[in-house]
């Protein structure tokens, strides 16, 4: 009889590991990755495929160099996820060694570099994704065409796709066109109902495979919300504050922006709201804050879209207001059993 | 009834609850155990301080400790016996640390005291009634173990708005509450009833979580039928809804501030075992000594709840649930969430346990090893004090304390919630506590030290003062030296006198500070100078000991100088002063000597073969022995010295007993290494020298006494009544030593070393106690002799009174050696003879001073006439008092060697020895037979 | 000429200005600064034991404010380095004379050997040492501060330098090991199998 001498509590909550939370993230995404697999070809599983990949060697790698228990930390499913992430948010014709260096870029400079999982800034992801929308705008803001609407007539087959992937494929253009978002970005002074009556990318083919895209990153969110694995804070509040504000500036000038439905279901609007926006390790911690951090990002989304370089803007505004989140946290602590107002700021400062 | 409105509160989990297993049996209750521990800090606060002694007998519910101050608690026998031992047990507590326990063994009668029951609790003050409770030892069941009647009396603070009964029992396994509130529910009604008097609630509320329908009915009941004002609210199942703060919350909506009690918002709240508890007490005068514990968890093949006794050992409890050892991997006092782990199941059952836990690896699985925290926010989600559980653990590693209290650390409850959500498997509750530990200790340790840094300064300033009085002194007094010449010689004159002692002055000042320069160099050297032999640094210890006695040497120069340098001023009181200068040297060459020898000896046990280090010791011996040569022969010219050198001597005397300290220090030191390593030859060997010093150095003592004696014969009775005073606190520290060793060896009777140190520890006593008598006469001659020739009636009648006095002092000597005689021979002590003999000298002592009475009335008669004989007689008496001194010492000597003998009756040295020892012995007494017959001829 | 004149003049009367502003400010706002020596001072143990070659604490201090090394305060240990180190933006250096970390001990006299001599009182730089000539001396174990300076002089070596030891009241939960370490603390041995039986 080897009796343990252990502090309390000496139960806990059974099954509900970090892996488990991280391995739940990376199942929710899977309608996303289904749809989008179904609508732009095999590109995005094969990326999916390179990134896990990198994304395993590189933290192993590092982790070797940092001298850390390597299966331990592995174990934890944090790489795979940011890679998940990535591979989701690449396009799915981005050459091969652009995906390694996002997801490589993301795991060693973004998190480990850092100290690893939970001490990290940013979050690695779009770290990892505005590095190379910075460094390789033309293959990142390239992106599938509905079928209907691409010279090709039908999403690429594997080998198509592979072959885009690998550089080996001359006739990738007949694939590929501007995203709505890219294509309302660059209307060129015409108005809003012209635009949508005659620019390629614009036409609602192209826009319903988005909004079926948002849809099932919608429906994935939900799940993790159901599973009580993020809370409703953030991805709501960031959802509102895009609507508020698309809804605002259409209400001024509808003759140049874009209605708020376009917004919420076109780019990465849903897939940012539940699955990056919600990084807990980079985001805030306490429920007022996570509703100023989502509204924050969700304004941000609309600024760049509008008024930016580029045409989508989740990545800019999360790692935005990842810089903004311990401010955040400092000015929206929880008020605390028996206190009368909730304490701001650090010790030493406004006391 | 009304149902009282239920609320909420933040945070929370729901564990699986685990209660229906220790409820399918009824309530049972194990046999008396071999033993009882009973802790002395079961409660909150002090300690209680023990009023029983090993191997008294207590009837069950007698008190056996009391309150030690205002929070803390009596502490009652669970059942009747005797007191087994009081000493350090293993108890319940986290560290697995011991602390002190009272043991009691039972002897299985059970009986009890009389008790006495407070029947008129509802006319007597409230005041008397908290402290008829306190007396009955009741403290909070619930977890913490406050002692109700401070509770109670804190409730008085404001008026109450609430008094909360908390049955919600929200910890997972425990059903303690549970089974009690079945069991004893119109005690438990009876209890609230009375403590509602007590602190004039109106607004009664029991809170009880739904999970225990069977209570709720039960109290429903009874409530009816009593139909009684107290309200039943069932409050949902959630941990931690049983939290005090909690509770409050749910059934008020109010929140007690952070850092107060329940009471500074007119809420009381009790646990539902100290109603019973405190009905018990009032109603029948039962003081608290059992209590309804839950013993569960799968290791337990009968789980169930029991009624303990406080102080049952847990291992007799795991025998009574018929543990399956097998099976067993933690055991844990409280529930899962917030007891604590046992490192042993020796420890007792106290008056907070609620709950054993005996749990197997599957019920509680080892912890998964610490994961990064995700900063997922689950355990915000979680926390029922609504803190920033992940942001307080950043800045409890991070060792952010003022950050940490900034978030409220202070305000965790440490209730596990966070750590059970954890998906990272992170011990949250330990890095809290560790932190508040921290945090604690870090303001204690600050107290601390303002309070150091106060009382250096305090002592900085004092000192200062001290010397700017003495300077200012030194002033006065040289003012008035210039002055007096000045008056009386011309003004001329005036100034060239009053320079001449002021440079000498000067000079003696200078080569003073060198001297204390020096000396303090000397022992930084030395300090350095030992660092280096422990180190083994053979370059540096030579290069250091040239060092050091080059500085000696400066130092013997400059106090050369010192000495010389009062001698030279005009003034002529110098010589004494020098000769206890050199005396002073010397003294502190001894010391010097003697501390580099006990070094050298201290290494030399660390490393006894090291021939070098044995080499070094002779040496120090040796230059000891010569520094006291010189010592004793300053000591001898001090007492030549002309002048009237009294406090030469009295410092003689006490430089002596220094020695005889030193001396017998070292010996203790010799004989305890001698105890660890009784074969070591060698030691034995020093620890016989040792001996032998400590014998000079008490005969030394011995004739400085009688120097000082005589010395004090012509003017000094105080130098005489301090030498007496001396011999007394002598005779007194061995008498104490004799008896902490008696008191040893009562422990340990085998032990002969201790034997033996008896003996000699008598041995000295004897010593000293002869030393005190041989004292004792001079005094009485001094004091004979002192009041000179003038008023020769008062001083003969003085004088007499004084003998008087003195032979009452020797008729208590001869009782007490009688008395030690009659434990000697009770304890069959081998030191009977030696102690008869003590008896039969102390008696002849006594008849001694009598006889001399009958002398001094004689010669008071004489003495008038002729001064002459008297100095006479002063001279002879000192010359019989210090024979009987030797003839003493010489016995001792026999004695000694007797002893000896009687350990090894082979020895032929030994048996040479006594012969020779007891001829010595024979010539001493003899030569004493005729003093004395000389001096009762006169 | 007229121009450089003015824009001269300008600058000079904005000079004044804004000097007379900064001047009024430097007033107004005075923070009574708390001295370094006194902020040293209070992170420094005030044990007062001389072991940094200072007579007390406060003159360490006075001596550190004047560049001495922040390193010779054994009874502080690394803690009290890192602290001044932090204080005074400088490197940390190691702990002068070894790595262990300061036991906190207190002075017991074994009052049967004292023989009164007083000097072990006049050694105590906190007048924690109770006692007159020729009487037994004790040591107020809550002032003492360990400081062990009672003990060179004492002429009977009866002073033990006494470990403040753990008690069940002062006793805490260590720090976890942290991320990758299984926070079991201690797996109880062989003895409370015996124990058990």
């Amino acid at each position: 009889m080897a009796l343990l001498r252990i502090t309390s509590p000496h139960t806990h909550r059974a099954g509900r590991r970090t892996s488990w939370v991280m391995q739940m993230v990376i199942l929710a995404t899977l309608p996303g990755l289904l749809v989008q697999t179904w609508l732009f070809g095999y590109g995005t599983l094969i990326n999916l495929f390179i990134a896990c990949a990198t994304a395993l060697i590189s933290e192993a790698f590092i982790l070797k160099l940092r001298r850390r228990p390597i299966g331990f930390f592995l174990a934890d499913y944090s790489a795979l996820l940011t890679a998940v992430l990535l591979a989701l948010a690449l396009p799915p014709t981005v050459p091969w060694w652009l995906t390694v260096t996002a997801v490589a870029f993301s795991v060693i400079f973004a998190k480990q570099v850092y100290g690893g999982l939970g001490n990290n800034p940013f979050n690695p992801a779009m770290v990892g994704y505005a590095i190379c929308l910075v460094s390789f705008p033309v293959p990142m803001t390239q992106w599938i065409g509905a079928s209907e609407l691409i010279q090709a007539g039908a999403t690429p087959t594997f080998s198509d796709s592979l072959a885009a992937i690998f550089g080996t494929l001359p006739t990738v253009d007949s694939y590929t066109m501007a995203t709505p978002l890219d294509a309302f970005k660059h209307k060129d002074g015409l108005m809003s109902s012209e635009a949508f009556s005659s620019i390629l990318g614009l036409q609602s083919a192209n826009l319903s495979s988005w909004m079926w895209v948002n849809v099932a990153y919608l429906l994935g969110g939900l799940a993790l919300i159901w599973l009580r694995i993020i809370t409703w804070h953030t991805p709501i509040s960031m959802l509102a504050a895009l609507a508020v504000m698309a809804g605002v500036f259409y209400a001024i000038d509808p003759s140049n922006a874009a209605t708020p439905v376009f917004h919420l279901t076109t780019g990465a609007a849903m897939l940012g709201a539940f699955f990056i926006a919600t990084d807990p390790v980079s985001s805030c911690t306490s429920n007022r804050g996570k509703l100023f951090y989502g509204a924050g990002i969700g304004i941000l989304i609309y600024v760049i879209r509008s008024w930016g370089g580029y045409p989508d803007g989740v990545a800019f505004a999360v790692l935005l207001m990842n810089f903004a989140a311990p401010l955040i946290d400092y000015y929206t602590q929880p008020r605390t059993y028996g206190h009368k107002k909730a304490k701001k700021g650090l010790a030493g400062g406004d006391k | 009834m009304q149902t009282p409105a239920v609320y909420s509160f933040h945070g929370g989990i729901h564990p699986p609850e685990n209660k229906a297993q220790s409820l399918n049996l009824p309530l049972g209750s194990p046999r008396l155990p071999d033993e009882l521990i009973l802790p002395l800090g079961q409660h909150i606060g002090q300690p209680s301080r023990p009023l029983v002694e090993v191997g008294s007998r207590v009837l069950k519910g007698e008190a056996i400790a009391i309150n030690n101050g205002f929070l803390s608690s009596f502490l009652h026998a669970p059942t009747s016996g005797t007191i087994h031992a009081i000493e350090k047990r293993v108890v319940a507590h986290p560290s697995g640390l011991s602390d002190t326990c009272i043991v009691i063994q039972p002897d299985g009668n059970d009986q009890w005291i009389e008790l006495e029951p407070l029947d008129n609790w509802q006319d007597v003050s409230k005041t008397d009634v908290l402290a008829f409770l306190a007396e009955k030892g009741i403290v909070g069941m619930g977890g913490a173990g406050f002692p109700t009647q401070v509770k109670l009396q804190g409730a008085h603070k404001h008026p109450l708005t609430h008094f909360i009964i908390n049955a919600a029992e929200c910890e997972p396994y425990i059903t303690a509450d549970d089974m009690l509130i079945r069991e004893k529910t119109l005690e438990l009604i009876l209890g609230i009833e009375m403590l509602q008097h007590l602190v004039n609630a109106d607004n009664v509320v029991i809170g009880i979580e739904d999970n225990k329908p069977t209570a709720i009915a039960s109290l429903q009941q009874l409530i009816r039928e009593r139909q009684s004002s107290i309200q039943v609210a069932v409050v949902p199942t959630k941990y931690p809804s049983g939290g005090e703060k909690q509770l409050i919350k749910l059934l008020t909506d109010k929140e007690v501030p952070s850092g107060q009690y329940p009471a500074d918002i007119g809420i009381l709240c009790q646990n539902v075992g100290t109603c019973v508890a405190a009905y018990e007490a009032i109603q029948y005068g039962r003081p608290l000594i059992s209590r309804f514990t839950t013993l569960t968890g799968d290791a337990f093949k009968a789980p169930q709840n029991v009624e303990v006794l406080l102080g049952t050992p847990i291992s007799h409890l795991l025998k009574y649930a018929d543990l399956n050892e097998k099976h067993l991997s933690r055991l844990v006092m409280g529930g899962p969430m917030m007891g604590f782990t046992l490192d042993t199941p020796e420890a007792p059952v106290v008056k907070t346990t609620n709950c054993i836990l005996a749990a197997s690896t599957k019920e509680l699985p080892p912890p998964a090893p610490e994961q990064a925290c995700i900063r997922c926010g689950m355990c915000e989600q979680a926390c029922p004090a609504g803190l920033l559980p992940q942001q307080l653990l950043w800045f409890s590693k991070s060792q952010e304390h003022e950050k940490a209290e900034h978030y409220n650390l202070f305000d965790c409850i440490e209730c596990g919630a966070c750590s059970y959500v954890c998906p990272s498997s992170i011990p949250l509750v330990q890095y809290y506590r560790h932190a508040k530990a921290e945090i604690r200790d870090a303001r204690e340790s600050a107290v601390k030290s303002d309070i150091a840094k106060q009382r250096f300064e305090a002592r900085k300033a004092r000192q200062e003062a001290e010397a700017a009085e003495k300077e200012a002194k030194r002033l006065a007094r040289q003012n008035a030296a210039s002055a007096k010449p000045a008056a009386k010689k011309p003004t001329k004159e005036a100034p060239k006198a009053a320079p001449e002692p002021a440079v000498a002055n000067d000079d003696a000042k200078k080569a003073k500070i060198d001297l204390a320069i020096a000396k303090a160099k000397l022992k930084k050297l030395e300090k350095s100078l030992l660092e280096a032999q422990e180190k083994e640094h053979t370059e540096e210890i030579n290069a250091l000991q040239i060092q050091v006695d080059e500085t000696q040497k400066d130092i013997s120069e400059l106090e050369r100088k010192v000495a010389a340098a009062p001698n030279a001023t005009p003034t002529k009181k110098a010589s004494p002063t020098g000769m206890s200068d050199e005396a002073k040297k010397a003294k502190v060459d001894v010391a010097l000597a003697s501390s580099k020898l006990k070094k050298v000896q201290k290494q030399l046990v660390d490393d006894p073969d090291n021939q070098e280090l044995k080499d070094k010791a002779a040496g120090f011996e040796a230059d000891l022995k010569t520094a006291q040569a010189l010592l004793d022969k300053l000591g001898g010219e001090a007492k030549a010295a002309p002048s009237k050198a009294k406090t030469a001597l009295s410092e003689d005397a006490k430089k002596a007993k220094v020695d005889m300290a030193l001396a017998s220090s070292k010996l203790k030191k010799v004989q305890k290494q001698l105890a660890e390593d009784c074969d070591n030859d060698e030691l034995k060997a020093k620890a016989a020298e040792f001996e032998k010093a400590l014998k000079e150095a008490e005969m030394r003592f011995a004739a400085c006494s009688g120097e000082s004696a005589s010395a004090a014969q012509k003017s000094d009775k105080p130098v005489m009544s301090d030498e007496y005073k001396k011999a007394k606190v002598d005779v007194a520290l061995a008498n104490t030593k004799l008896k902490k060793v008696q008191k040893q060896l009562a422990e340990d009777p085998q032990n002969t070393e201790l034997q033996g140190k008896t003996v000699e520890f008598k041995k000295v006593l004897k010593e000293a106690e002869a030393r005190l008598a041989a004292l004792e006469a001079p005094s009485l001659q001094s004091k004979e002799a002192t009041p000179a020739v003038k008023n020769t009636v008062d001083t003969n009648s003085d004088a007499q009174r004084k003998l008087k006095i003195d032979i009452a002092i020797a008729n208590a000597a001869v009782k007490k050696a009688e008395k030690a005689l009659a434990k000697a021979q009770t304890l069959q002590s081998e030191d009977i003879d030696s102690l008869e003999q003590q008896v039969a000298k102390a008696k002849a002592h006594a008849q001694s001073l009598e006889q001399t009475m009958k002398n001094g009335s004689q010669s008071a008669n004489t003495a008038p006439l002729d001064s002459v004989t008297d100095d006479k007689a002063a001279e002879h008496k000192e010359q019989l008092k210090k024979q009987k001194v030797t003839t003493a010492l010489a016995k001792a000597q026999v004695n000694k060697l007797k002893r000896q003998l009687d350990a090894e009756p082979n020895s032929e040295q030994l048996q040479k020895d006594l012969a020779s020892a007891e001829q010595a012995h024979q010539a001493e007494a003899a030569k004493l037979e005729q003093l004395t017959n000389t001096q009762e001829n006169r | 000429m007229l121009t450089v004149l003015l824009a001269i003049a300008i600058l000079v009367v904005l000079a004044l200005v804004f000097g007379a502003i900064l001047g009024y400010a430097n007033v107004r706002f005075h923070v009574e600064g708390d001295p370094i020596v006194d902020q040293i001072d209070a992170i420094l143990p005030q044990t007062q034991c001389g072991q940094c070659g200072h007579p007390g604490c406060r003159p360490y201090a006075e001596a550190i404010s004047n560049g001495e090394a922040i390193n010779r305060c054994p009874p502080g240990g690394q803690a009290t380095v890192q602290a001044l180190a932090d204080l005074l933006d400088v490197e940390a250096l190691p702990l002068d004379g070894g790595e262990e970390e300061p036991v906190s001990k207190v002075a017991v006299i074994r009052e049967d050997e004292c023989i009164g001599c007083t000097k072990c009182i006049q050694a105590c730089p906190i007048d924690a040492i109770l006692g007159a000539a020729k009487q037994m001396h004790t040591v107020i174990a809550d002032e003492c501060t360990g400081c062990d300076l009672c003990v060179e002089p004492c002429p009977v070596d009866c002073i033990d330098m006494v470990e403040v030891g753990v008690t069940s009241r002062t006793w805490s939960w260590e720090k976890p090991q942290g991320v990758g370490a299984q926070p079991v603390n201690i797996i109880a041995t062989d003895r409370q199998v015996e124990a058990a039986h």
